[in-house]
């Protein structure tokens, strides 16, 4: 249909067309597949929740004396970082928290300030307090490090998730008989409210459900900046069972994501205070898929009707892992705000925000069309996905 | 009939009259406690609207001063701080009464006051702090 090359010479000479994946649904309602394929070239993803498995690693300019924090201990803001490289590497997890932090000791817990907390402090320009303590050596005789430092002051700060953009979710209720604090957000007893966690027919992996045109190596946005795929996200699940259209049943794809926290901004990137549970980084997260086939727009069509979650309890079911759920319902059922669950209505919370989603997807729109943002073919496909021919 | 919101600050000498009980006896007011915070020696504080004809509201907000009981008309107890807000909508389920819904294309939130009963569920679903309470 047409190549990944022609796609960017469109983009760099501002004859692209690009739509996002909401805009895609109706076009192909009204014009059908084969002619929605051939007009646009690029369709826009999106998405933007907690993401608990998101952390940055950054470097620190060396002090005179110079300073191994390797082997040390190393705290940002009080917040406990990992320093378990060499001499000026620092990793710092969203779900880390200061020693002194009652966590759930006073429950449900606030989780003020946690990772997350320094991260968006970090990237909406503010300073943080750097602390090492650590043993000497003849080549690094410093023993402490006290310092305020803004990304500006680092040598490189990089925000590295291991798993993100979860393909498919859960939607969580309480069966139980006391309110419960999850990651899913607050559930009320005996079916009180039912949680999701997905931006629905806008979610990168939803529109593209087999990753025919997505891999390692995928420029994607990432918090407001730029980033990459690099590798299956942990716990990816590479044979999924699927219903009729390609679209999992089961846990599935996940993805591994990078990208230079420099150039990303507070807005796509904001710390989440998870009232029992802890802190979290919400992240914005956007991917292109490049139009090289009419089977990228059949999957890219997908609706908010068409998406199925399972419904799990998370007061025994899901803490015991026990399998099984209470069904199946649909995104459009989610967005109305009530779905039925065992015969009772239950209202609906969100977790994931569809508006801030649609806003990356349109930011990602902006900057191809403006010309700013250019495709990658993927150096490798995901395990289980096979690229599209041609990519 | 009309219908008003009000915040009661009581002196802790008040705090264990029956002011309520006199509301509805003496001036026929209906009275529905949205929110109370009395705690035995110290300021009492209680959320309430009144409904009854202009006279008698009038009526019992005069004898409410008398008493020494100060009466403030409710500003907006709750708040909804915008900037923070992330439209993620895990607040709308834990919303009693239809004062946090969902603008249905834009998706985004709409806090109404006027709605708001200051039960505070919605301050522990929000994970962004951007609902809070002025109580
Ligand atoms: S305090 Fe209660 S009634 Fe008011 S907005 Fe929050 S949840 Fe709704
Ligand atoms: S829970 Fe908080 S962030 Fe989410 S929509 Fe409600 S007020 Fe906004």
């Amino acid at each position: 249909m047409r190549s990944l090359e022609e796609i960017n010479d469109k983009i760099k000479s501002g004859k692209v067309v690009v739509v996002t994946a909401e805009e895609v649904v109706d076009m192909v309602k009204e014009q059908g597949v084969k002619k929605t394929a051939r007009m646009v070239d690029v369709v826009t993803t999106g998405t933007f929740g907690p993401m608990c498995s998101s952390g940055i690693y950054f470097n620190i300019k060396q002090s005179t004396p110079k300073i191994k924090c390797g082997g040390g201990r190393v705290t940002v803001d009080g917040v406990a970082a990992y320093a378990g490289w060499a001499a000026a590497d620092i990793l710092l997890g969203c779900s880390a928290m200061t020693d002194e932090d009652p966590r759930n000791a006073v429950y449900p817990g606030l989780f003020k300030f946690g990772g997350a907390h320094v991260i968006q402090k970090l990237v909406s320009g503010e300073k943080v307090r750097v602390q090492v303590r650590t043993y000497g050596t003849d080549c690094y005789p410093r023993k402490e490090y006290d310092a305020e430092l803004g990304l500006e002051d680092m040598n490189n700060a990089v925000l590295f998730d291991p798993r993100n953009a979860y393909q498919l979710y859960n939607v969580a209720v309480n069966l139980s008989e006391r309110t419960i604090y999850t990651y899913m957000g607050v559930l009320k007893p005996r079916l009180g409210n039912a949680n999701f966690a997905t931006c629905g027919a806008l979610s990168p992996l939803l529109n593209d459900p087999k990753l025919r045109t997505l891999g390692i190596g995928t420029r994607i946005f990432l918090g407001g900046g730029e980033g990459y795929v690099v590798w299956p996200g942990t716990q990816h699940v590479a044979e999924p069972e699927r219903d009729e259209k390609g679209l999992p049943l089961t846990p599935s794809a996940t993805l591994a994501v990078i990208g230079d926290l420099k150039g990303m901004k507070e807005r796509y990137l904001r710390a989440a205070s998870i009232a029992g549970y802890g802190s979290s980084l919400s992240v914005g997260l956007g991917i292109p898929l490049p139009v090289v086939d009419e089977e990228v727009i059949a999957y890219a069509a997908v609706t908010d009707q068409d998406i199925t979650f399972p419904v799990v309890d998370y007061s025994e079911a899901y803490p015991l892992g026990r399998p099984g759920a209470l069904g199946r319902v649909s995104m459009a059922q989610l967005m109305s705000g009530s779905v039925e669950v065992d015969g009772k209505k239950l209202p609906t919370g969100g977790l994931a925000s569809r508006a801030r989603g649609r806003e990356v997807a349109l930011l990602l729109k902006e900057r191809i069309a403006q010309g700013t943002f250019l495709l990658t073919r993927p150096s490798a496909a995901l395990p289980g996905a096979e690229l599209a021919p041609g990519l | 009939m009309v219908k008003k919101k009000l915040v009661l600050s009581f002196p802790p000498r008040l705090t264990q009259q029956p002011v309520t009980y006199d509301l509805i006896r003496k001036f026929d007011l209906q009275v529905n406690i949205l929110r109370a915070r009395v705690v035995p020696r110290e300021r009492g504080r209680i959320v309430m609207e009144l409904k009854g004809s202009a006279k008698d509201i009038k009526a019992g907000l005069e004898y409410l001063e008398e008493q020494g009981v100060q009466v403030d008309p409710m500003v907006q107890e709750m708040r909804h701080y915008s900037d923070k807000c992330v439209q993620c909508t895990a607040c709308t389920a834990m919303c009693p009464t239809d004062a946090l819904t969902i603008e249905p294309v834009s998706r985004e939130i709409i806090f109404e006051p006027s709605h708001c009963i200051m039960c505070e569920s919605c301050i522990a679903a929000c994970s962004y702090g951007a609902m809070e309470s002025q109580f």
